[in-house]
């Protein structure tokens, strides 16, 4: 198996999905960008949109919606949700912490800080705390490797972060409680 | 004080509108292009301004502009390259956030030069938000008049999308990147055809980075002879570098091609110097070029002082050399382990690797394997050897140069460090730490000891 195919998730399975109506005139308007019979070339940003209104993670249903609105076949929209590492297929928490493990952030202590994530949270990354708040995830360079450490929540980047910030940054999320998403505006 | 022809208003208030834009020459190339001069004559500009593509590759950029095919009837399009995924690399992020109207205006100048009514801005989707800060500025363009139909009365017509991808870095080489922009997995193309006569929905393609299509605003308004002048030999230009690593100011830097990496490393101006230890290593271009020690880093084989140039940093080929590449720099202080950094390399390309290839998508997870037990004291003499003939078939043997990105760090680490790895297997205990140089930073003996 490719490194780059994850198995899709099919737990779960019967939760029902439909996008909201807003959701859908987006989905419309981002297909129309494209020429005449290419609007295939929106797929990416609608599984963006399903995700958001899907808990942060795609499931089966939540693709097959994608497929529907735009016509593709059902393995068209699997293939490309299970290539691209934003795309979740698995359930997730509130929060997903995208913390970023790439050399350039390593060599500014991100090993430190992903250990004594794992270790407040009680998880490894990949994992969900048991609380359902955080998903804690090992991601490559997010171009932010001046800055770093760091880590991204939804649509925003943490940066320089250091212990005692990335303590203030997990109480303020958990103190909030309301989920962020990548395509938060 | 260099000359910046990218980042000059970068820290002007209201640079990010349109009007501040204006107010500080914004649009000017359009203008220009448009009101006064031929698509070929913009073509002829960059050509002369001897712009080499800023994503990597260092190729010419007047070169890839006519090769593009242009049958009739056909629609052509610019593709601009906002993937920015090479670790190291936060340039173009820095460049779309601060001054987006920059690259909106570039791509106008270049699509006129290009005969490209539509192009597409293809952002990785981590950058979401600079993708909201493109979609305004595009926005406040159109209302404008400068995107649209009859662009200045010109005749011309333009238009910009912005789309976002979904974390892969893979879709930053330019054929995985059309393939992702129609929705699909992002496996590169065999080549050829190349994109110049089937790119984008099989139409002739430019595909550009981001710093490369801002860099066509200057050489339009003040001439590719003038842009020409600034730099050393065929680096011609400024160049934006992104230097993070173990130095004291990190940050994105706007260099004219052509200073010394000495001054790069140690000026007030830029790096700063090294993180209060000692330098051990850089990789100047991004983690596919490879790593070299500190000696080779300031001064080639024949003991000259190397500059931050395309050539003066290929120097020496990979004996003794490294690369340019996309200008993200980063250095390594002295308590860095150059088989821990090699096996987090080498995780970074077993994890990104499209999985087409058998020697790429085999060959990473092997090398991950094996320095895996190497950095954590259960390595064995045998295995650098066999590192080397992993990479050696890796190399050279693939569909896409993803494949050379990840074999050429693990050769050049070996190539440097090699008693550094056999350190590894010989005192299994002490690198058991994770942080085992921290305190007692590891000496390499002169037989290993380069320049
Ligand atoms: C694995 C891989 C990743 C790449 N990533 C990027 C990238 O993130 N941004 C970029 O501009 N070019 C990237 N490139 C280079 C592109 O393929 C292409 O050469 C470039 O976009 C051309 O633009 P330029 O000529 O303006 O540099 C990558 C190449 C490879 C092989
Ligand atoms: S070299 Fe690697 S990334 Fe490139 S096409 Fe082959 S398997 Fe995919
Ligand atoms: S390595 Fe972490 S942001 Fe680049």
């Amino acid at each position: 198996m490719s490194a780059r195919t994850r198995p899709i998730t099919t737990i779960a399975g019967t939760r029902p999905f439909a996008f909201s109506e807003a959701a859908l005139t987006e989905c419309r308007t981002i297909m129309s960008r494209y020429p005449e019979g290419k609007s295939k070339s929106a797929l990416i940003p609608i599984l963006h949109i399903a995700q958001a209104e899907n808990d942060g993670w795609l499931s089966v249903n939540a693709m097959d919606a994608v497929a529907q609105v735009m016509g593709l076949q059902h393995i068209e929209v699997y293939e490309v949700a299970s290539f691209y590492s934003m795309f979740n297929l698995h359930p997730v928490g509130t929060y997903v912490l995208d913390v970023c493990r790439t050399t350039p952030c390593m060599l500014r202590g991100s090993d430190d800080l992903i250990a004594h994530l794992e270790k407040k949270l009680g998880v490894h990354c990949g994992e969900t705390t048991t609380d359902g708040m955080f998903t804690l995830k090992g991601v490559e360079c997010l171009g932010s490797c001046g800055t770093a450490p760091m880590l991204q929540c939804g649509a925003q980047f943490h940066e320089d972060l250091t212990i005692d910030k990335a303590d203030a940054l997990i109480e303020q999320l958990r103190a909030r409680n309301s989920r962020t998403n990548y395509t938060d505006k | 004080m260099g000359r910046k022809l990218l980042l000059e208003h970068d820290d002007k208030p209201g640079i990010q509108g349109l009007d501040g834009y204006r107010t500080h020459g914004g649009y000017r190339s359009v203008e220009k292009a448009l009101r006064t001069m031929s698509p070929e004559a913009v073509l002829d500009e960059v050509k002369t301004s001897g712009l080499r593509g800023r994503g990597g590759a260092g190729f010419p950029t007047g070169m890839k502009w006519s090769f593009l095919a242009k049958p009739e009837g056909v629609p052509r399009y610019l593709v601009v390259n906002a993937d920015e995924s090479e670790p190291g690399t936060f340039k173009d992020r820095y460049l779309m956030e601060r001054i987006p109207h920059l690259l909106i205006e570039g791509m106008i100048t270049s699509s006129f030069a290009l005969g490209a009514n539509t192009s597409y801005i293809y952002i990785r989707g981590e950058y979401f938000y600079v993708a909201r800060i493109l979609e305004r500025a595009i926005e406040e363009a159109r209302a404008a008049g400068w995107l649209g139909k009859n662009i200045l009365g010109s005749g011309f017509d333009h238009d910009i999308h912005v789309q976002v991808g979904a974390g892969a870095y893979i879709c930053g080489e330019e054929t995985a990147l059309l393939e992702s922009l129609e929705g699909k997995r992002g496996n590169p193309r065999i080549k050829p055809p190349f994109p110049a006569v089937k790119g984008l929905y099989g139409c002739p393609t430019v595909v550009n980075n981001v710093e490369t299509i801002a860099a066509v605003v200057p050489i339009i308004n003040d001439g590719g002879a003038e842009y020409a002048k600034i730099g050393v030999g065929k680096s011609t230009g400024t160049k934006l570098i992104s230097a993070g690593g173990n130095i004291k100011r990190p940050g994105v830097y706007e260099i004219e091609l052509g200073i010394t990496c000495d001054e790069f490393m140690n000026s007030e101006e830029w790096c700063g110097g090294v993180d209060g230890r000692a330098l051990k290593a850089v990789v100047p271009g991004g983690s596919s070029v490879p790593i070299i020690p500190a000696d080779l880093y300031y001064k080639t084989v024949n003991g000259d002082a190397r500059l931050m140039t395309y050539e003066s940093l290929a120097d020496g080929g990979f004996a003794s050399g490294s690369m340019l590449g996309s200008g993200g720099f980063y250095a390594y202080n002295d308590a860095q382990c150059i088989v821990r950094s090699t096996w987090n390399h080498t995780r970074f390309y077993h994890h990104e690797s499209c999985g087409q290839c058998s020697p790429c998508r085999e060959g990473t997870g092997w090398m991950e394997k094996v320095l895996h037990r190497l950095e954590h004291g259960e390595g064995r003499m045998e295995d650098i050897e066999l590192l080397w003939d992993i990479q050696r078939k890796i190399e050279g043997n693939t569909i896409c140069p993803l494949g050379d990105a990840a074999a050429w760090p693990v050769a050049s680490a070996i190539r440097h460090f090699r008693d550094e790895f056999e350190y590894h297997v010989l005192h299994p205990e002490k690198v058991k730490d994770p942080k085992h140089f921290a305190h007692a930073p590891f000496v390499r003996s002169p037989k290993f000891a380069t320049a």
